[in-house]
C-alpha cells in the first residue's frame, strides 16, 4: 500500500486553476521532493496533502484512508515550516510535546517523546528556552523535533532550509537525510532548489504551472529528461541549448550538458568568443558568446587559463545531447519527430 | 547612537519641537489642576498663578466630596469604560480575526459594512438609540451606555486589529491546526498576544472617548444612581452661577483614573515597539 496517492488532485482559487490534475504515488519510507520554480503550485501541494488547504476535485489518501474531509490534526502528519511557526510562549520542551498534550496522550508518554527526539537532534540544554532565545539553525531543529515527536505516517517539509545560510543548510541538510535513514519514514519535501531535490530524494516530483513535468529518480531526471523544462531546471550549471540545425538531426532544439562540451582555441563545430571565466578552484565555468546559439556554458574540472574576448571553438560530445521538438518534448533515438510526445 | 547619524544642532531642533508642543498640549490641564487647588478669589484674581500660602484652598474639593455622590460616578465611569473597553478588544478582535483569516462569500462586503462606523457618527441615531432603549427597558442603566458605546468602539477595532492580524505568519497558525489546536485556542494563545501592541492602540483610543462623554449619559441614564463623572460634575455648571473651585476640582479628579488606565496600556504599546524593533 502506498504511504501517500494522489488522484487526479485540482485546485482552484476563484477561476485560476492552480494544480491540474496531479496523480501520484508515494512509496512507504520513500523520500519525495516536489521541485519547480516559484509559483508552480509545489506549495499549494503540500498545503493540500496537510489539510490547510481543500481540495477542489480528486482524492487524497494517506496509507490507504482517503482523507480529503479530515482535518488536519487527525490526519497523521507532522509539518515543518519556512518559517520554523514555533509557538512563541512556550518553551522548546513545550513546543515539542504540545500535540501529544492535545491528543490527550500521558505525562510519561510525552516527555519520553520529547526527550528521545531532543537526544536525536542534540537538543538536550535547550529543552527550556524559548524560541525568541534560540539561533535560526537552532529553531529549524526545535521545529523538525516537534514533527519527530508525533511519529506521524508523513512528514512534510515545506521549504525548511530557505532561511538558514549557505553553511548551515549544508549541515540541516545532511541531518534531514541522516534523520530520514534512521526514522525510516515517509517525506514529503517542497523546495525550489535543485540541488536539495537531487541530494535528498529517492523521488523528484519537478512541477511547472500545477502540472508534474516529470517524476523519477535524481539520475534518471538527470540522464533521461523528459523535455526542455527538466533538462534545464535539474543539473547546475544549467543545461545549454543549442539550436540544431547545423548537426544534421531532425530535432529542433539540442541540449547538452556544460560539462559535455568540448573547448578548442583551434577549431571545433561552433565557433566563438570567451565572455567571462569563473574559476571555482576544483572546476571552471567558461561562458562563451556564440553567433547562432547565445551564450553557452562549459564545464571543465581543475584550473585553466582562459582570457575574456579570445576566440574559441566549442565542439558538443554528440552522443551525450539530448534532442527536442518543437513543443520542448524529448526526442528519443528511433522515434520520429510527431510521436515526441514523452510520457512522465 | 551614533554620532554620525545625530547632529547636535538636528537633536536640540528636534527636541524643541517637541518640548514646545508638550507644553502647549499640557498648558489646559496644567491651569485646571493649580487652579484647584485655589481659593475662589485667587482663581478670578490671577488664574495663571501658582497657589500660594495665601491662595491655598481645599474648598473645591471638599464641594464635590460633600456634595453628590461622587464616588459612586466614579465607579459608575470606571464600570462603563472597562466593560465596554473589554466587549470592544474582545468582539472587534474575534471580527478582525474571521475577516482576515478565513475566506468567505462577502468577506470584503463585510469588513466594508463593519468599516462603515467610522464614517457615520454614532450620535445621528441618538433618537432611534433612545426609543430601543426605553422599548427594552434599559433607559437609566449602565447596561444602555455599555451597549452604545460597544457599538461606537467597534468599527475602528476591527479596522485596525484586522491589518494587523493580517500580518500574523499563517504558518504559526497551521502550525497549530495540525498540532490539533482548536481555533479558538489559535486565536487566544497565539494571534491574540502577538497583536497586543495594536490591542493596546485600540484600547487608548477606544477608552478616552468614552470617559469623556456627557452626551450619552444625559439622555439615556442621567438618574441619581447611573451617573457618569462628566454628567455628575455638570451640577456644579448652574446657569447664572458655576461654582468654579467644584469644577476644577471634579476634572482634576476626573484625569486620574483614565491616565492611570493610559499608563498601562502605554507601556504595552511602547513594550510592543521595541520588541519589533530589536527583533
Amino acid at each position: 500500500m502506498s504511504a501517500l496517492t494522489l488522484s487526479n488532485v485540482t485546485k482552484t482559487f476563484g477561476t485560476t486553476e492552480v494544480i491540474t490534475g496531479v496523480d501520484l504515488d508515494v512509496e512507504p519510507g520513500e523520500f519525495c521532493v516536489f521541485v519547480g520554480p516559484s509559483g508552480c503550485g509545489k506549495s499549494t501541494l503540500l498545503r493540500m496533502i496537510a489539510g490547510l488547504e481543500d481540495v477542489t476535485s480528486g482524492d487524497v489518501s494517506i496509507e490507504g484512508r482517503r482523507v480529503n474531509d479530515v482535518a488536519p490534526a487527525k490526519r497523521e502528519i507532522a509539518m515543518v515550516f519556512q518559517s520554523y511557526a514555533l509557538y512563541p510562549h512556550l518553551t522548546v520542551r513545550d513546543n515539542m510535546g504540545l500535540a501529544l498534550k492535545q491528543a490527550g496522550a500521558s505525562r510519561a508518554d510525552i516527555s519520553a517523546a520529547t526527550d528521545k527526539a531532543s537526544a536525536m537532534l542534540g537538543l538536550g540544554p535547550l529543552m527550556d528556552r524559548r524560541p525568541a532565545e534560540l539561533s535560526g539553525g537552532q529553531r529549524q531543529r526545535v521545529a523538525i523535533g516537534r514533527a519527530i515527536v508525533r511519529r506521524p505516517k508523513l512528514f512534510l517539509f515545506d521549504e525548511p532550509l530557505s532561511n538558514l545560510d549557505a553553511a548551515l543548510r549544508v549541515a540541516t541538510r545532511i541531518e534531514i537525510a541522516r534523520l530520514h535513514r534512521e526514522l525510516g519514514a515517509t517525506m514529503v519535501y517542497v523546495t525550489h532548489d535543485q540541488v536539495e531535490a537531487m541530494t535528498l530524494a529517492d523521488k523528484i516530483v519537478v512541477l511547472r504551472a500545477g502540472r508534474v513535468e516529470q517524476v523519477g529518480r535524481p539520475m534518471d531526471l538527470y540522464n533521461d529528461p523528459a523535455n526542455t523544462f527538466v533538462a534545464g531546471f535539474i543539473g547546475s550549471p544549467q543545461m545549454n541549448f543549442l539550436k540544431s540545425g547545423p548537426l544534421g538531426i531532425s530535432s529542433v532544439q539540442m541540449g547538452i550538458r556544460p560539462e559535455h562540451l568540448e573547448i578548442s582555441t583551434e577549431a571545433g563545430q561552433i565557433a566563438g568568443k570567451i565572455s567571462h571565466v569563473e574559476k571555482l578552484g576544483g572546476e571552471t565555468l567558461v561562458y562563451v558568446l556564440t553567433e547562432d546559439h547565445g551564450l553557452l556554458t562549459v564545464r571543465l574540472f581543475g584550473e585553466h587559463d582562459y582570457q575574456v574576448d579570445a576566440p574559441v571553438w566549442l565542439t558538443p560530445d554528440a552522443a551525450r545531447a539530448f534532442h527536442f521538438d518543437e513543443h520542448g518534448q524529448r526526442l528519443r533515438p528511433g522515434e520520429r519527430p510527431a510521436a515526441g510526445r514523452a510520457t512522465p | 547612537m551614533s554620532s554620525a547619524r545625530h547632529s547636535l544642532p538636528r537633536s536640540i531642533a528636534a527636541h524643541g519641537i517637541l518640548i514646545t508642543y508638550t507644553l502647549i498640549a499640557l498648558f489646559p490641564v496644567f491651569v485646571i489642576v493649580i487652579n484647584s487647588f485655589k481659593s475662589r478669589q485667587a482663581i478670578f484674581r490671577e488664574p495663571l498663578a501658582l497657589p500660594t500660602r495665601e491662595t491655598f484652598d481645599l474648598i473645591g474639593f471638599q464641594t464635590v466630596l460633600a456634595q453628590g455622590d461622587f464616588f459612586q460616578y466614579f465607579q459608575n465611569s470606571m464600570i462603563v469604560t472597562v466593560a465596554s473597553l473589554f466587549f470592544v478588544l474582545l468582539f472587534g478582535a474575534m471580527a478582525a480575526f474571521a475577516l482576515s483569516e478565513y475566506r468567505f462569500r462577502g468577506n470584503s462586503l463585510m469588513g466594508l459594512y463593519l468599516a462603515l462606523g467610522i464614517m457615520i457618527p454614532i450620535r445621528l441615531g441618538t433618537v432611534a438609540i433612545l426609543q430601543l432603549m426605553v422599548a427594552t427597558g434599559l433607559v437609566n442603566t449602565l447596561t444602555a451606555l455599555v451597549l452604545v458605546y460597544t457599538a461606537q468602539g467597534l468599527p475602528l477595532a476591527i479596522f485596525i486589529l484586522s491589518e494587523f492580524m493580517r500580518n500574523v505568519s499563517d504558518d504559526l497558525k497551521n502550525a497549530g491546526r495540525i498540532d490539533g489546536l482548536s481555533e479558538y485556542r489559535i486565536f487566544f494563545r497565539l494571534v491574540l498576544p502577538l497583536v497586543r501592541p495594536a490591542m493596546a492602540t485600540v484600547a487608548v483610543f477606544t477608552m478616552i472617548p468614552i470617559w469623556n462623554d456627557l452626551w450619552f449619559p444625559l439622555i439615556l441614564a442621567p438618574s441619581e444612581p447611573t451617573k457618569t463623572i462628566t454628567l455628575g460634575s455638570q451640577v456644579f455648571i448652574g446657569q447664572f452661577v458655576t461654582n468654579w473651585n467644584a469644577v476644577l476640582a471634579a476634572l482634576s479628579l476626573a484625569i486620574v483614573p483614565v491616565m492611570v488606565l493610559y499608563l498601562i496600556f502605554s507601556r504595552q504599546l511602547i513594550r510592543g515597539i521595541t520588541a519589533g524593533a530589536v527583533k
